[in-house]
């Protein structure tokens, strides 16, 4: 098994191997499960996001406290209206990713990816980018393999989840990890897959998890949004050959750091950031009736 | 490495609306309720930290009632578990606590009916994965993503190399073993993470061994 995004590029080019593929073969050989059977497994993580990105574009989705939902819709509406100054397939992976997450705020079914406040930057871009480049239904699973593999290096390297290294660990490891999967659906080397995946957690480190009222809702929604966004333009820039200063690895060694440098307050507690504004105070006294005790 | 598989990473499949204070609370549920082995008539369940503060607004509370009911993240009957536990005649008490735990969602449960009780704490470490670090009192760091025998046992010499003599001669593979007692010469837990899932014959077999008072076996999968 791969420790390291360095190892995975290195493992993946000496084979001659898409990083999806050492991925599989990883899992196989840690799970000592068939090759089958885990990609079953991943054929039912696919099904499930693709359900949710349809409910998310096409369902009026309201969340339990009334914060959320509506957004995806507006988008596709705006995107068949009006004349967009970004492209479609942009536009498109903005708009999946809020439905996915709408639909999560709502309780509804998702893939938690890697977790579920991050859930809809994975899905919202592969969809996005599935339209315009018209994989088959495997190439879509591989998608979420590289994704997964990227994923797996921040995890035990650094951190996913906004409790433990704010928003950066969640948005922004699930924005790199669909920027790493982009580039390999559109063809490009696992390294050009590095390189995407340094260029968009840079631009996501320091990130705050600020939860309003706690909820995986404000501002989580619209940050799934530029993750997506994010993710597609970082594709770009490495398949354009942009190389990022930073080391792919040196990157998240910086994300991690900056977790542990956080206080508290910024890591999911509700107690700081957009959480403490007043407004934030307000829908959180309104959310659960009386002020929260901090 | 903490997380060993892709689907820690692409997964669970759940019902929204967080990986950490949802799909990890009912899978904390639901390590108690297997552990219990069957329907409790009570739960005590005690939430910490952020688990404490939040539960509300993601649902950790009915989450962690669908894990006791044996509900999986991803079961939609998850949002109705309340009045599903009460309708099958258990009993919910939810408390939370100010102590500070080492993790901010920490969640303690305790459920019991007139013959049999276990006390459980977990932790949801993000994602939708757990650790569980108390079982009866006794502490672990274990994620029981695999299949986990729990043995209850006399502290005193050779129970190790009793019970790994059983899983031996049933060609039985050890992932991971952590021991942990009371106090010396008292009464110990033996938690063994397995490659293979153990047949029922097995655990007769080890419980049929001197000084073991109690062997269960936790699958989630």
């Amino acid at each position: 098994m791969f420790r390291n995004v360095a190892e995975l590029v290195e493992l993946a080019e000496s084979q001659g191997k898409k990083i999806s593929q050492v991925m599989i073969e990883a899992e196989m050989e840690v799970s000592q499960r068939s090759r089958d059977a885990i990609m079953q497994d991943m054929y039912a993580n696919l099904d499930v996001m693709e359900k949710a990105v349809r409910r998310g574009l096409t369902e009026d989705i309201r969340s339990h406290s009334g914060l959320t939902g509506g957004d995806a819709k507006k988008l596709q509406t705006y995107m068949e209206t009006k004349t967009f100054l970004s492209g479609p397939t942009l536009l498109n992976a903005v708009s999946m990713s809020v439905a996915v997450n709408e639909v999560n705020a709502a309780m509804g079914t998702i893939v938690a990816t890697p977790t579920a406040g991050a859930c809809g930057i994975v899905p919202g871009t592969l969809f996005a980018v599935s339209d315009k480049l018209q994989p088959t239904r495997e190439e879509m699973v591989n998608y979420l393999f590289t994704a997964g593999a990227i994923g797996y290096c921040i995890a035990n390297n650094a951190f996913i989840s906004g409790a433990a290294g704010g928003c950066q660990a969640e948005v922004g490891s699930a924005t790199a990890m669909a920027a790493a999967a982009i580039v390999e659906m559109a063809g490009g080397t696992p390294e050009e897959s590095a390189q995407a995946v340094a260029i968009a957690l840079k631009n996501m480190l320091g990130l705050v998890c600020d939860p309003v009222a706690g909820l995986v809702e404000v501002p989580c929604v619209k940050r799934n949004a530029m993750g997506a966004a994010i993710a597609t333009v970082a594709a770009d820039m490495a398949m354009a050959g942009i190389k990022s200063v930073i080391p792919t690895d040196e990157v998240i060694d910086a994300m991690y750091r900056i977790g542990c440098a956080m206080p508290t307050t910024l890591k999911e507690t509700a107690q700081g950031g957009l959480a403490a504004t007043q407004t934030g105070r307000m829908i959180e006294a309104k959310v659960f009736g009386v002020r929260m005790e901090k | 490495m903490k997380y060993k598989s892709v689907f820690d990473i692409i997964g669970p499949i759940m019902v929204g609306p967080s990986s950490s204070h949802t799909a990890g609370a009912a899978r904390i549920g639901r390590v108690a309720r297997k552990l219990f082995g069957r329907m409790p008539l009570r739960a005590e369940i005690v939430f910490y930290g952020s688990f404490a503060k939040t539960y509300q607004g993601h649902g950790s509370d009915v989450a962690t009632v669908a894990g006791i009911l044996d509900f999986d993240t991803s079961d939609l009957r998850l949002k109705n578990s309340l009045v599903i536990a009460e309708k099958a005649g258990m009993e919910v008490e939810l408390s939370t606590s100010e102590v500070l735990t080492e993790h901010p969602n920490t969640a303690r449960i305790k459920l019991s009916d007139d013959e049999h009780q276990i006390e459980l704490v977990g932790v949801s470490i993000g994602g939708g994965k757990i650790e569980v670090l108390e079982v009866n009192g006794f502490s672990f760091q274990l994620g029981f993503d695999t299949p986990t025998l729990l043995v209850l046992h006399e502290d005193r010499f050779g129970m190790i190399a009793a019970v790994a003599k059983v899983l031996t001669q049933h060609n039985i593979n050890v992932g991971l073993m952590e021991v942990s007692r009371h106090t010396r010469g008292s009464r110990a837990l033996m938690a063994i993470e397995t490659d293979s899932t153990i047949s029922p014959e097995v655990l007769e077999e080890i419980r049929q061994i001197p000084h073991i008072f109690d062997v269960s076996l936790l699958a989630m999968n």
